[in-house]
């Protein structure tokens, strides 16, 4: 049998083997697997699903946030696509050795343009994996951490082989003349082939084959390793930046029911296209580099979640298929993959989900197994007592209803109750500003500034209850359901034409949760969306100029959930204080660790708070006056963290509100304007 | 073991207390009612004596305004069943006419264990529990803060000042007032105790008539006057400290 | 029925319970005004020693091996028959574990009216007022006792246990009723853990209730008592979750303390706490409720979020100590 008929049979039984076993594992996982999962969609908005294909996989947009990883991977992603019908040449040219040992592919395999793309492409694939392999075996950075390394360090080694040998093989065809197109349009190859030009004919054909075996093999060998492990992407990406989740972040999806469950206990009760993520996953660990918790000392990584899950679903689908489980079936979702502690620990602050490439959801499923242990009762003392009271008083203080308008005591004249009085807006306190003695003030502040530039608004005094956005987030359903009832009633009754509130959180769930009905959705403000609106329109007076050098802190909910960066910036500069940016701004903030219930709860054993991380950010740009919020949370976070990281002297903690007011010559001992 | 929980609604204590027109009693209007923070423990035990030992759970209550969740919560919590005695209990249903009326309902029933709260913060006229031992010729035991069953026995773990305890074993059937449970009341799910009130029913017994003697009426109900207030420090969080200090110093503290 | 006023005595491990000392010198009170003598009713085995302190004109001693430490059955059995053929004018029992557990049953078995709660009373000759504190202690309550018996539970603070101390009583012992078919045995006592502290010991204590809202808080508490040379203690929420040993409880259910210097962090002020802090020479009490009661009972109170001011404290107790 001559050699060409023995690498036509290889070649065939090698297909048969790698695509068998790639087939089958994408059967098993990709079918079988997701068919137990619950139901998706309805998948709406097709255009700009198709967009996203274009922004996100084609121009690979959100990998540059990390410059030079992004570029690395921009070429290595262009480079198989590039490449790709190399591989259909290999294989092709291997099935058929038998009739053509000299095949190439009818057109495409002899278009020199696009030989010439091929030939630098391998080039920049391979600097782009050399790179890749620095990243991972010299400098390692933390995000790395808990991904499988080995794998990727292989993986990267592979694709550096199938670049080499295809470089080594075109370029000894150059040499022999067996090429398909002319030497100008493979510069590289040719120089590659260069190295074996001193050979003779004999021993490079040798040597072209042994490199096309090489390459044939890395290439088959590596389809096989691609399901269920990180490079799944290769397959999972475009189905999964096709069909992502195009609701508004700030929309929790409802909570899954399974007869009385609630939430999620088994990872077959994720939707199939939550499952699709945890394949999607590349553990790049972006996610994991801007988790507050994780870098808090938590044991949560939104990425080990994806990995964990991942793996759990892989084994249940083998388990379910043997009938028999070897203890896999008993392992629980919630304690065994995941732990509870983990679970808890999220602040819902979005960074994840804002930095994953792929459009990985990871807050998602950790609400949802919340729902679950809410349900089950497991919920820690603390969290109890602030969902009790939430549930019996309305608040998380434990405080009587009727105490939620104290504040507005000293204010004359006394301020509209907008259940009795219509009034143009209708100020939705919130419990933190309503409740809280370190706040009040500030509150005041608010309501003195609002009234000195003629806005008309009118409060629900006690009948505002908390909106209901991290109890929503902690995974009591119910109470958010019945909280958001009340105030819709309180509002429904309500003669009012817009919402402003100064709570970034209850902001949140009035826009994207709250069911108004009849009318439909009312505008609602933030109040740095209104400032700006009175500044513009010329509304605002200020009778000074502050000179303060200021740093902005974007509240998560404000900021990475409702894409509000620039009001409150500008709200800043026009009261004339000179505006610097920490490192981490805009959809890059980092959480102050209060959200997500996690102000209800026990701190855990926590090495650097968030808030304190941020304080030293802040304090690193030196000369800065003021570190300002727009949420009352952040106010007692960050003031605490000032204190406890003992920098008292270097930086203050204001409310935008404060420095409004102060640029407007307002205080709480005067009338001002 | 067949289990009866005796809850009841007190006024909470967030609220400001008014009193009425008459002086001798609560001002209703602006009263919040909750469960008995030790009926609340009381259930809890009970539940966990279920899920610990097997045992049949019945939570038993007065009709009043806002009972009907307190029945739903603690159904979501597995109680079997549920019952509310109706009738007229406006004035003079202190705790010797309830505990009467609720002798007469649990008569038939045949429970093996009565746990009710160790008091009530209302409470003028004793409590509940032992009052209703002593009409149903029960033993009672208070104080107790935790029940477990050995070897067909049923010791109540009392306690004592000082942190001390005791095990006082019991024979059943008997009363025991709680005051507390032995892992603090578990969370139930706003919605959970919602699909409780779809799925569980709540019996409607009618209640004997009410006796109230044994309990004394109030000649003058009032609030304590601040006389005996403490000295208030007031001032910026520096100067309050400033004082406190010297106030160490003076207890010698510093 | 007679004018006597007698006092159930409350005795744990061979101590009598200072309730009952509260519950004597009331009962003088009562006595001066009825015309009756203050008779003490002690139940016990080999306890007649425990008379000896009674401020008594009269102790009647029973004797039986079933009464050697309280249990709820034997007491009220005995009881019942004692006081009943008795009658006196007003008998008095602890609102308290021993006390609470027979005052029901006595109002039962005897047809006798009962009182709760009562701090204090109010005589006027032959007639009698009883002043209770209900309500977590924002409500009193007075009621005019009837010229029959009435059995009154007696919480402390309306008057002084030492008023109750004296000697001399002459002791009778009245014949035992039978005692048999118990229901309830005390098998036996459990001691707290080994404490690390006796807080009963301990001249200045920080003290901690639910405002201080989680564990990790209790740190700063813990700071500022080795700052000032004291100890930590706590209300029964803090207890009951676990955040602080059962050693440190300070209460009805815990120790009665009489520190030199007791500071009230976010400890709202119940009774069951109160009970347990009078005997203490100052009481600072710091609370963001402007009408917690603990501010009734307090010598000196700061109306503050205890976290605006715990950071100013430690820094300015710091530069004190230098």
């Amino acid at each position: 049998m001559s050699y060409d008929t023995i690498k036509s049979i290889v070649t065939f039984g090698a297909i048969l083997v790698s695509f068998g076993i790639f087939g089958w594992r994408c059967y098993q996982f990709l079918w079988v697997n997701l068919r137990r999962g619950q139901p998706s969609g309805p998948f709406k908005q097709w255009g700009e699903r198709i967009k996203g294909l274009f922004v996100f996989v084609a121009a690979q947009y959100r990998l540059f946030r990390f410059r030079y990883p992004g570029l690395a991977h921009f070429f290595i992603f262009w480079g198989f696509l590039t490449l790709s019908l190399t591989i259909l040449q290999a294989i092709l040219e291997g099935l058929l050795a038998f009739t053509n040992p000299h095949f190439f592919l009818p057109w495409v395999g002899s278009f020199g343009p696009l030989a010439l793309l091929q030939d630098l492409f391998a080039v920049f694939v391979m600097i782009a994996v050399s790179y890749g392999l620095v990243m991972r075996l010299v400098v390692n950075p933390e995000r790395y951490k808990g991904s499988h390394k080995n794998q990727g360090v292989i993986v990267l080694l592979f694709i550096f082989t199938i670049m080499l040998s295809l470089l080594v093989m075109n370029g000894i065809r150059q040499n022999l003349g067996t090429d398909a197109v002319t030497a100008g349009w493979r510069p590289v190859s040719r120089l590659v082939g260069g190295l074996f030009a001193g050979m003779n004919e004999r021993m490079q054909e040798v040597i072209d084959q042994a490199a096309y075996w090489v390459h044939l093999a890395v290439v088959l060998i590596f389809l096989t390793e691609l399901p269920g492990g990180k490079h799944y992407h290769v397959v999972t990406s475009a189905p999964a930046v096709l069909l992502r989740d195009l609701n508004h972040p700030g929309t929790l999806p409802p909570a899954p029911e399974f007869g009385s469950d609630v939430g999620v206990s088994k990872v077959e009760q994720f939707r199939w296209r939550q499952m699709l993520d945890f394949y999607t996953c590349t553990e790049c660990g972006r996610c994991q580099d801007k988790c507050p918790a994780y870098n808090s000392g938590l044991p949560l990584s939104p990425k080990l979640l994806m990995m964990n899950m991942r793996d759990n679903l892989i084994e249940r689908g083998w388990a379910l298929r043997a009938k028999e489980s070897d203890g896999v079936l008993d392992k629980r979702l919630i304690e065994d993959v995941i732990t509870e502690q983990a679970i808890w620990a999220c602040t819902t602050c979005f960074a994840c989900d804002q930095e994953c490439p792929l459009f990985i959801e990871h807050v998602a499923p950790i609400v949802d197994m919340r729902r679950h242990l809410v349900i089950e009762g497991q919920v820690e003392a603390e969290l109890q007592d602030a969902l009790s009271n939430l549930g019996r008083y309305g608040n998380s203080f434990g405080q009587s209803e009727r105490m939620r308008a104290r504040w507005t005591q000293p204010i004359e004249p006394k301020i509209k109750d907008a259940r009795r009085e219509p009034a143009e807006y209708l100020w939705f306190v919130g419990d933190y500003a309503s409740y809280s003695p370190t706040l009040t003030g500030t509150t005041q502040l608010t309501a003195k500034v609002l009234r000195a530039a003629d806005v008309d608004f009118g409060l629900l005094y006690d009948s505002e209850r908390n909106a209901g956005n991290d109890v929503r987030r902690v995974g009591e359903e119910g109470l958010f359901e019945m909280l958001a009832e009340k105030n819709l009633m309180a509002l429904t009754k309500s003669k009012y034409e817009r919402i402003l509130t100064t709570d970034p959180h209850s902001y949140n769930t009035l826009k994207n949760e709250y069911q108004f009905n009849g009318d439909g959705r009312p505008t609602i403000l933030h109040y740095t969306e209104l400032l700006d609106q009175l500044i513009t329109a010329g509304k605002l007076e200020f009778t000074k100029q502050l000179n303060y050098t200021v740093t902005y802190h974007d509240p998560c909910y404000l900021g990475r959930y409702n894409g509000i960066y620039d009001a409150p910036r500008r709200v800043i500069q026009a009261t004339g204080c000179k505006l610097v940016e920490m490192p981490r701004n805009r959809d890059c903030a980092l959480c102050c660790g209060a959200g997500g219930g996690r102000i209800w709860m026990s701190e855990g054993d926590i090495k650097e708070r968030p808030s304190e991380a941020r304080i030293r950010e802040a304090v690193a740009l030196k000369g800065m006056d003021h570190f300002l919020v727009a949420c009352p949370k952040d106010v007692t976070m960050y003031r605490d963290a000032v204190k406890t990281t003992g920098h008292e002297a270097d930086i203050a903690v204001k409310d935008v509100i404060e420095l409004v007011a102060e640029a407007m010559g307002i205080s709480l001992d005067n009338t001002g304007a | 073991m067949n289990i009866i929980v005796i809850a009841s609604l007190v006024p909470d204590l967030v609220e400001e207390l008014e009193i009425d027109s008459s002086g001798t009693a609560l001002d209703t209007s602006w009263l919040r009612m909750i469960i008995n923070e030790f009926d609340d423990h009381a259930i809890e035990q009970a539940v966990l004596l279920k899920e610990r030992s097997g045992a049949n759970v019945t939570v038993m209550a007065i009709d009043q305004e806002g009972i009907d969740e307190v029945l739903f919560t603690a159904a979501a919590k597995e109680a079997d069943r549920l019952i509310k005695l109706t009738g007229d209990f406006g004035e003079g249903a202190n705790s010797h006419a309830l505990a009467r009326v609720f002798a007469a309902a649990i008569k038939d029933l045949a429970p093996d264990l009565i746990l009710t709260g160790v008091q009530a913060h209302t409470n003028l006229d004793g409590a509940i529990g032992p009052l209703l031992a002593a009409l149903l010729e029960m033993p009672f035991v208070g104080y107790v803060a935790g029940v477990k069953t050995a070897d067909g026995k049923v010791i109540a773990r009392k306690e004592y000042p000082g942190g001390l305890t005791g095990e006082m074993e019991v024979t059943l059937p008997a009363v025991m007032g709680v005051q507390a449970s032995e892992e603090p009341p578990r969370y139930v799910a706003v919605s959970k105790v919602r699909q409780a009130m779809k799925t569980a029913s709540i019996e409607e017994l009618p209640a004997a008539a009410l006796d109230p003697s044994g309990g004394l009426n109030v000649s003058r109900m009032y609030r304590p006057e601040a006389a005996g207030r403490a000295t208030m420090i007031e001032g910026s969080e520096e100067e309050i400290a400033e004082k406190l200090i010297e106030l160490f110093k003076e207890a010698g503290a510093l | 029925m007679n004018q006597d006023i007698y006092v159930v005595i409350e005795h744990v491990q061979g101590k009598v319970a200072e309730i009952s000392y509260t519950m004597l010198a009331a009962a003088r009170e009562l006595a001066q005004g009825s015309g009756g003598q203050v008779v003490a009713v002690l139940l016990g085995q080999k306890a007649q020693k425990l008379a000896e302190t009674l401020a008594a004109d009269k102790v009647l001693y029973v004797e039986h091996p079933a009464l050697e430490e309280f249990t709820p059955d034997a007491y009220l059995t005995v009881l019942a028959g004692l006081l009943g053929e008795a009658q006196p004018r007003v008998a008095l029992l602890g609102s308290t574990t021993i006390g609470s557990d027979v005052a029901g049953g006595l109002s039962e078995r005897m047809n006798a009216p009962m009182v709760s709660q009562c701090q204090k009373f109010q005589v006027d000759g032959g007639a009698i007022k009883s002043v209770s504190k209900i309500c977590g202690g924002k409500i009193m309550a007075e009621i005019d006792l009837p010229e029959t018996t009435t059995l009154v539970c007696m919480i402390p603070g309306g008057y002084a246990p030492e008023d109750g101390q004296g000697q001399g009583a002459s002791v009778e012992t009245p014949a035992v009723p039978e005692l048999e078919g118990l229901r309830v045995k005390l098998t036996s006592y459990i001691e707290p853990e080994a404490a690390d502290v006796d807080l009963e010991k301990e001249p200045i204590l920080v003290a901690v209730g639910r405002g201080i809202q989680n564990e990790d808080n209790i740190e700063l508490a813990q700071e500022l008592a080795d700052l000032l040379g004291g100890v930590v203690a706590g209300s029964r929420p803090v207890v009951d979750q676990g955040w602080l040993a059962t050693s440190r409880l300070v209460g009805k259910s815990g120790k009665s303390v009489k520190a030199k210097l007791y500071l009230a962090l976010g400890i709202s002020g119940a009774p069951e706490h109160v009970e347990g802090i009078t005997g203490s020479e100052t009481i600072i009490a710091i609370n963001s409720d402007p009408s917690a009661p603990i501010f009734d009972v307090a010598k000196y109170g700061v109306n503050i979020d205890l976290f605006d001011l715990i950071d100013p404290l430690l820094e300015q107790v710091k530069t004190a100590k230098g």
